[in-house]
């Protein structure tokens, strides 16, 4: 390089330092769901319930939800009735502020604490098949309708807080979310679209996975590419990063199940 | 999918001590690390492995390989464009030329956050890697199939 050239370059580099001056969040009229990165083949698969492998454990979350469990003895049914009405619409609007504890929480969490404290029953394990199946039920009943994510007022400062990690560096990579999902979505890391990480599908049926997974189990994946120390399942971050990634796909349509390479 | 469990493998070879001093003269570390030279041959099958992470956002004359990422310049004629001691410094810290690179630092510890803990205090590449892979680097002229 010519010394004008790093010159140039230390200039630009300057201008560039500001916080984010290098990254902007995708324009709202160009936001894509990850499955329109997909070959036809698996976006046959997602839309098709007969071939969807995520249907499964939709059937098996129909099961759970009518289990009588725990010292109260009482299913989700016992308090809900019917997902199919009672449920339709929720998903879509998690990660939610709750009264009591005074901070979002994601629909895992929103299940075991109705596990423990309507049921009197243990939590699930996190990726246990169980709350897998009960989120991915709840999930499929807000199948098309539009995300609501983040609305809530109360839950802005938890939104910014997740942007901010959505923003900033990390791992020994030294990338941030925003270096890949908003400045190079449309991009290939080796052989795999990037995509602008809505999370409209989740649970969801990952191919390379071979079952159904959660949110949480995505973003960690990325966290353990970018060779950053994963955040544990109930860390703050985790569910604000969850509760900011709603908020950017707010009024794009759920999918859960969906399907992805 | 291949690409982030590509990025998960570690370097076993890193090095856990401090990182050997090196000086920077305008955009270049004209002095190996090592005082010796790189090996090329070791310096491509560096870049060709896949933890490593080269070939998730590069390209270059690597016609066996299936995989290789468009996030970056394609690396065909790098040797062309830039000495060894340029190259050399872009392999140890490019944020050094370009603090928003998006290009890795492969021989830097400091300044990171929430590094993986069995990973903290390592570089992603050793100093002999380094060596190799600018060896390498610099027989990839504009004419291809020459050295490759
Ligand atoms: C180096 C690039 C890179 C970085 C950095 C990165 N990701 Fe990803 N991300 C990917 C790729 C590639 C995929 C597609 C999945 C695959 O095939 O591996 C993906 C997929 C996703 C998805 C799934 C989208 C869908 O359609 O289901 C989400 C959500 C996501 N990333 C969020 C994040 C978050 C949050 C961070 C930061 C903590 C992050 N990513 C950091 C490359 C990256
Ligand atoms: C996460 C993405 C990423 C990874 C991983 C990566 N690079 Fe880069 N690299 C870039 C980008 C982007 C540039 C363009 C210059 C810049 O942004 O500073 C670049 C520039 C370069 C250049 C200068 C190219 C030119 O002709 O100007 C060389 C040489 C290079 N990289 C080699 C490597 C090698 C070898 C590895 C692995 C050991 C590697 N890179 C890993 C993103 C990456």
């Amino acid at each position: 390089m010519s010394v004008s050239r790093f010159i140039a370059a230390a200039i630009l580099a300057t201008a560039l330092i500001l916080p984010h001056a290098d990254a902007g969040e995708v324009a709202f009229s160009e936001r894509r769901s990850g499955s329109t990165f997909m070959a036809p083949e698996t976006q046959a698969m997602q839309s098709n319930d007969t071939a969807n492998p995520g249907m499964l454990g939709v059937l098996d979350g129909a099961t759970l939800w009518g289990k009588t469990i725990g010292a109260a003895e009482k299913s989700c049914a016992s308090c809900h009735n019917d997902a199919s009405t009672s449920m339709s619409g929720v998903a879509a609007r998690y990660p939610a502020f709750d009264d009591t504890l005074k901070r979002p929480v994601d629909l895992e969490q929103r299940v075991n604490l109705c596990r423990v404290d309507h049921q009197r029953a243990p939590p699930l394990a996190y990726e246990s098949r169980e709350l897998l199946a009960l989120t991915a039920l709840i999930g499929r009943q807000s199948r098309g309708l539009p995300i609501a994510g983040g609305t809530d007022p109360r839950l802005t400062p938890f939104v910014d807080k997740g942007r901010a990690t959505f923003m900033r560096r990390q791992g020994q990579l030294n990338l941030a979310c925003t270096n890949c999902h908003d400045d190079n979505w449309y991009k290939r890391l080796a052989g795999s679209a990037i995509t602008q990480a809505h999370p409209t599908g989740y649970p969801l049926y990952r191919l390379e996975w071979q079952g159904l997974g959660s949110l949480q189990r995505r973003l960690r994946n990325c966290m353990v590419g970018m060779r950053a120390q994963p955040y544990d399942a109930d860390a703050p971050e985790m569910v604000e990063l969850e509760l900011y990634l709603m908020s950017r796909a707010r009024g794009m349509p759920i999918e859960t199940p969906a399907v992805r390479p | 999918m291949l690409a982030v469990a590509a990025m998960l493998g570690l370097s076993r070879a890193a090095l856990a001590d401090a990182l050997r001093p090196y000086a920077i003269v305008d955009d270049a570390i004209p002095l190996s690390l090592t005082g010796a030279d790189g090996d090329p041959a070791r310096g491509r099958a560096v870049v060709l492995l896949r933890q490593n992470t080269c070939l998730l956002c590069h390209s270059g004359p690597f016609p066996e390989q299936r995989f290789q990422g468009d996030l970056a310049p394609n690396l065909q004629g790098t040797g062309s464009r830039w000495s060894g001691g340029q190259l050399r410094l872009r392999m140890v810290d490019a944020s050094r030329l370009n603090p928003a690179t998006i290009m890795p630092s492969y021989y830097r510890i400091d300044g990171l956050q929430r590094v993986a803990e069995p990973l903290r205090g390592r570089p992603i590449l050793s100093a002999e890697q380094i060596e190799d892979v600018v060896a390498y680097l610099a027989t990839l002229r504009d004419q291809p199939g020459k050295h490759e």
